[in-house]
């Protein structure tokens, strides 16, 4: 018996990453971060920005950063639909401040909903912890 | 008769100007491959997005309560038509199809007694349709600048939708692209996004339950302007293979046509120049025997 189960990533432009073995993800669902293992109940839900982590069998480990999106856990396979996402160690830190400023700027605008302010400063939380390492 | 000048003239125009189609294919082929690439690399977001709806709505029990954009306003009176076309020309009927499928419908809204509102995307489009209908578009977008076909680009549509749909500015959300079949057909289309095509709907055999976190409406409600966007943006794909896709014909038959005239010509300038010839030998000819 196998240990692991099926990650699919796509963006509207690509399918950004697919992976047959994952032993687990930890998802920023909207209502907290959610660890998903083998075998779990299906479940949809979608994504707060914040980090995702994907976890293989020979427990490398690789993290990304998103900003929205839904997943889809069904069959052991786990779909991660997003349309921004980059990983962590790849990405351009100009990139990353950019979005930080953007986001602080956007946060100031006091006619913004109490959802999407929370959004923002998940968003920001996370942008800055990222911008320190 | 032209002269000969006249005719050489003429063949040389058409030659540069065979030359310059010849070229626009070749560009149309290379960038309509990278195009279809792209279209279906687009494809997998979009269907998943498209089965998480469907199960997300057949699990909503309380149909009544459902988001508007899923069930619609209630009524049906006024429509948003969103012509999607392409910024460029010197591509066959790629233009001229969809706007024409658009008219339509159109009219068959006007007979019917309801009004509607136009946005168009891509200036050629709105080119088409500013004569007649001028008055009933409220927005045109033209995404001129940005070279290749990109997911902000459809989200700024999608947002614009949206924010009308808020005010309660239509009920009933059509769009019109040209679908890619193959390099020579490309399928106008019509489809309508809001309120969403229940068609699918069907098949109960699998319902799977679903855990949903948070509650179904909720993610129902932050999806569904997701998914208009992602519409949108699958609508710009498949246009943008096929205007590539029928500007590489349209320039294809342009070359073929202009070596046929280039061909026509030269025979011409060819039978000219002969009687010219003929003519002067029988000049002189005619000269010497009256001497």
């Amino acid at each position: 018996m196998s240990e692991g189960f099926k990650l699919e990533i796509v963006n509207p432009e690509k399918s950004f990453l697919s992976k047959e073995m994952v032993s687990e993800v930890v998802v920023p669902a909207f209502e907290g971060d959610m660890g998903i293992l083998k075998d779990h109940i299906s479940i949809i839900s979608f994504l707060k920005p914040g980090l995702l982590r994907v976890i293989e069998s020979g427990s490398n480990e690789e993290t990304y950063y998103v900003e929205d999106g839904i997943i889809e856990f069904k069959d052991n396979c786990l779909s991660i639909l997003t349309s921004n996402i980059f990983d962590i160690k790849k990405v351009d830190k100009n990139i990353v401040s950019e979005a930080l400023s953007k986001a602080e700027k956007d946060i100031q605008n006091s006619n913004i909903s109490d959802q999407n302010k929370y959004l923002l400063d998940q968003k920001i939380e996370v942008l800055k912890s990222l911008n320190l390492n | 008769m032209p002269s000969l000048d006249d005719l050489k003239k003429r063949i040389t125009s058409v030659k540069s100007t065979q030359k310059i189609t010849k070229a626009m294919k070749m560009v149309a082929a290379a960038k309509l491959r990278k195009a279809q690439e792209n279209a279906e690399k687009g494809r997998p977001y979009s269907e998943k997005m498209n089965n998480i709806i469907l199960n997300l709505s057949r699990s909503i029990t309380d149909k009544d309560n459902a988001p508007k954009l899923l069930s619609g306003t209630g009524n049906e009176k006024i429509y948003l038509c969103v012509v999607l076309t392409a910024d460029r020309g010197l591509c066959g009927g790629f233009n001229t199809n969809i706007v024409k499928k658009a008219k339509s419908f159109f009219e068959t809204i006007k007979s019917e007694g309801k009004s509607f509102k136009i946005i168009t995307v891509g200036s050629k489009g709105y080119d088409q349709l500013k004569r007649i209908y001028g008055d009933q578009i409220i927005e045109k977008i033209s995404f001129k600048d940005s070279k290749k076909i990109n997911y902000p680009d459809a989200e700024i549509v999608g947002k614009k939708i949206i924010e009308l749909f808020e005010k309660n500015e239509f009920d009933v959300c059509t769009i019109f692209y040209n679908q890619f079949k193959n390099v020579i057909t490309q399928i106008p289309q019509e489809q309508q996004i809001i309120p969403l095509k229940s068609s699918e709907t069907k098949e109960n055999s699998e319902i799977d339950n679903y855990e949903f976190e948070p509650d179904e409406d909720e993610i129902l409600s932050n999806l569904l302007p997701k998914n208009i966007s992602t519409q949108i943006f699958k609508a710009m794909l498949e246009n943008s293979a096929s205007e590539q896709g029928s500007r590489m014909t349209a320039m294809d038959n342009a070359t073929r046509n202009a070596g046929e005239l280039v061909d026509k010509l030269t025979i011409n300038y060819n039978r000219s120049r002969q009687a010219a010839i003929t003519k002067e030998l029988i000049e002189i000819i005619s000269g010497a025997e009256s001497l």
